[in-house]
């Protein structure tokens, strides 16, 4: 098994996920499964090849920084859970110790 | 059956360009047909209804009033749900953006909303374009039109679904695996992935961004052309669109002529896990495209197996980065109280389904410090050796030829509990995606052993998508001439 419940239960710590032991459980063995199977990359000999991120192979791409038309605070704020004068309200950030 | 339902997007053009029909009649009896079948495909999350119809008088009164107007004005699309759209939802299939109404418009549905085209609904989906049957959607899966009990494939499978049982002519879709060939090919309709960065993203809610491709799906090769081209073209919006002219696929569409052509067939997609049935129409298209004066030849390309371990790295990777935005304070779901980062954590455990879970946890992993170069980099490097077995193949030929999927469409609830193996669905398709060049899949007839249909698909260089449309053409006016009516007409699913 390449990886563990514990190494899951932390990853999904890393991706904000509440997961809960019932999707560790469930996920942890089929997630070992899906790392076997991708891991047979390692066997491509590829040293000195090149990575490739993208395939257009473009680089630095600008466009005229002109001034134009964007959405109103309204319109932004309209998929909001919550607003308060004109902002998107959130919980705490910062928990007191 | 309506008339007006079975009409190619190009006849129902040229029927409204001549006064025969009005554009809101030809909405209304697509609209009918939503309503009389959707509750059996469930290819819908939301149909426009009367936005659609006012739509539709639009470019009725547009044309009354002498304004020149394109193939596609008056025309329904229906649009994968992942395009954001004003007036209407966009939920990519999760429950995380359940009533979220965006408040800016894709590009590309702005060029078809330009172009006089009627936005009919918005298709189901594999959450987050995750997936190969739309089982993973939030929602409830798609079902196919051949067999209610199948799968449409997927992602884009509330599209394929539309368009195979005649609720829309077209319909938007993305590949960035094969979202856009497998489900066309299990629906026994056409569907395009074109060069990446020939379509514009601006809009079309991120899954993996160096891979994702908005593309055409439709009944035949010149109405995906249509739509392909009118969707098209370079978009400042997003700096990974091509400045280049948009290759002539109209064009090549009306040209069904391979004579000359040189084939290549991709001698790794065959064999264990090819179902027999898919591998015959698929030999037969071969040796039918030989009569018809192609050079056909067998190439190797050693490299194409590890892109399917290469992708499962790739496209999680950059889901994980990518899905961080939905953290449930600006919009979506919001779940549970607490900090700020509980609230993250409660919000995207409640919003997302599980194969996305299963991916993001994937693309931190290979993302993880310590194992970044054995996983996510070394995928970097295969996908690399990828481009180049495609372009030592396009220095010997012109396009290259193989099945679009191994199967037929597989039973709903086969595969959903089984990630390995429903990624097995886009074997074929996914080198395309990694190199970022451009591929079709047209029918080729139905398997023996189930009566579903198989594809074919064409695949061809970065910017040579009009090839893709000369060879599909070509094999569609064969094959139709073959049976006598459209692959389509043998759909018995609906009958019941």
């Amino acid at each position: 098994m390449p990886i563990t419940r514990d190494e899951v239960a932390h990853l999904a710590r890393l991706s904000r996920l509440a997961l809960s032991d019932e999707e560790l459980d469930h996920l942890a063995p089929q997630l070992g499964q899906i790392i076997e199977a991708v891991a047979q990359v390692q066997e491509v000999a590829a040293d000195g090849i090149p990575p490739t991120s993208h395939a257009t192979g473009l680089t630095n791409v600008f466009r005229e920084d002109e001034p134009a038309p964007c959405l109103t605070p309204e319109e932004a704020l309209s998929g909001a859970p919550a607003v308060e004068m004109q902002r998107f309200k959130v919980p705490r950030i910062l928990v007191e110790e | 059956m309506d008339e007006l339902i079975t009409m190619t997007a190009a006849d129902l053009s040229a029927a409204m360009a001549a006064g025969e029909v009005s554009a809101a009649e030809v909405t209304t009896a697509h609209l009918d047909r939503i309503a009389a079948v959707d509750d059996r495909v469930k290819a819908f999350l939301h149909v426009a209804g009367d936005d659609a119809l006012a739509q539709a008088r639009e470019v009725d009164a547009r044309r009354k009033a002498g304004e020149p107007l394109g193939p596609l004005a008056g025309v329904p699309v229906a649009v994968k749900d992942l395009f954001t759209t004003v007036g209407m939802p966009t939920t990519c299939g999760s429950k995380i953006l359940q009533g979220w109404r965006p408040p800016y418009e894709s590009t590309i549905t702005r060029r078809l909303r330009d172009a006089g085209a009627v936005l009919i609904g918005k298709t189901n989906m594999d959450e987050f374009a995750m997936g190969s049957s739309t089982e993973n959607s939030g929602f409830g899966p798609s079902h196919n039109p051949w067999d209610l009990d199948k799968v449409p494939g997927g992602s884009s499978g509330g599209s394929s679904a539309a368009v195979a049982a005649y609720e829309a002519p077209l319909a938007l879709g993305t590949d960035t695996g094969g979202s856009i060939r497998q489900p066309a090919a299990v629906c026994g309709v056409v569907g395009t992935k074109p060069t990446y960065g020939g379509s514009s993203r601006y809009g079309v809610v991120a899954f993996a961004s160096s891979l994702d491709t908005p593309g055409p799906l439709g009944r035949t090769v010149l109405d995906a052309a249509l739509l392909h081209e009118v969707m098209s073209g370079h978009d400042p919006m997003d700096s990974t669109s091509i400045n280049a002219p948009v290759p002539p696929v109209v064009e090549a569409a009306r040209h069904a002529d391979v004579a000359g052509l040189r084939i290549g067939v991709v001698s790794e997609f065959s064999g264990d896990g090819y179902q027999p049935g898919v591998m015959t129409r698929f030999t037969e298209a071969v040796d039918l495209l030989e009569a018809l004066g192609a050079k056909v030849t067998e190439i190797s390309c050693p490299h194409f197996k590890y892109a399917l371990p290469a992708y499962y790295l790739i496209a999680p990777s950059e889901a994980s980065s990518n899905l961080a935005r939905f953290d449930g304070m600006r919009y979506g779901l919001r779940a549970g109280t607490g900090s700020a980062e509980e609230v993250m954590a409660l919000t995207r455990a409640a919003g997302f389904g599980a194969e996305v879970k299963r991916r993001i946890i994937l693309g931190t992993y290979a993302l993880s410090s310590g194992y970044y170069d054995a996983y996510y980099g070394k995928a970097q490097q295969v996908r690399t050796l990828i481009i180049r077995d495609f372009d030592a193949a396009f220095g010997q030929v012109d396009v290259l030829i193989s099945p679009v999927t191994p199967t037929t469409a597989f039973p709903l609830g086969e595969r959903v509990d089984d990630p390995m193996a429903m990624y097995l669905a886009d074997l074929c398709t996914i080198p395309t995606d990694l190199a970022g060049n451009a591929a079709i899949s047209v029918p080729c007839g139905l398997a023996d052993e189930d009566g579903l249909p198989a594809g074919l698909q064409v695949m061809a260089p970065p910017l040579a998508d009009d090839r893709l449309y000369r060879v599909a053409a070509a094999v569609e006016a064969a094959l139709e001439q073959r049976w006598g009516h459209p692959l389509l007409a043998e759909a018995k699913g609906l009958a019941r």
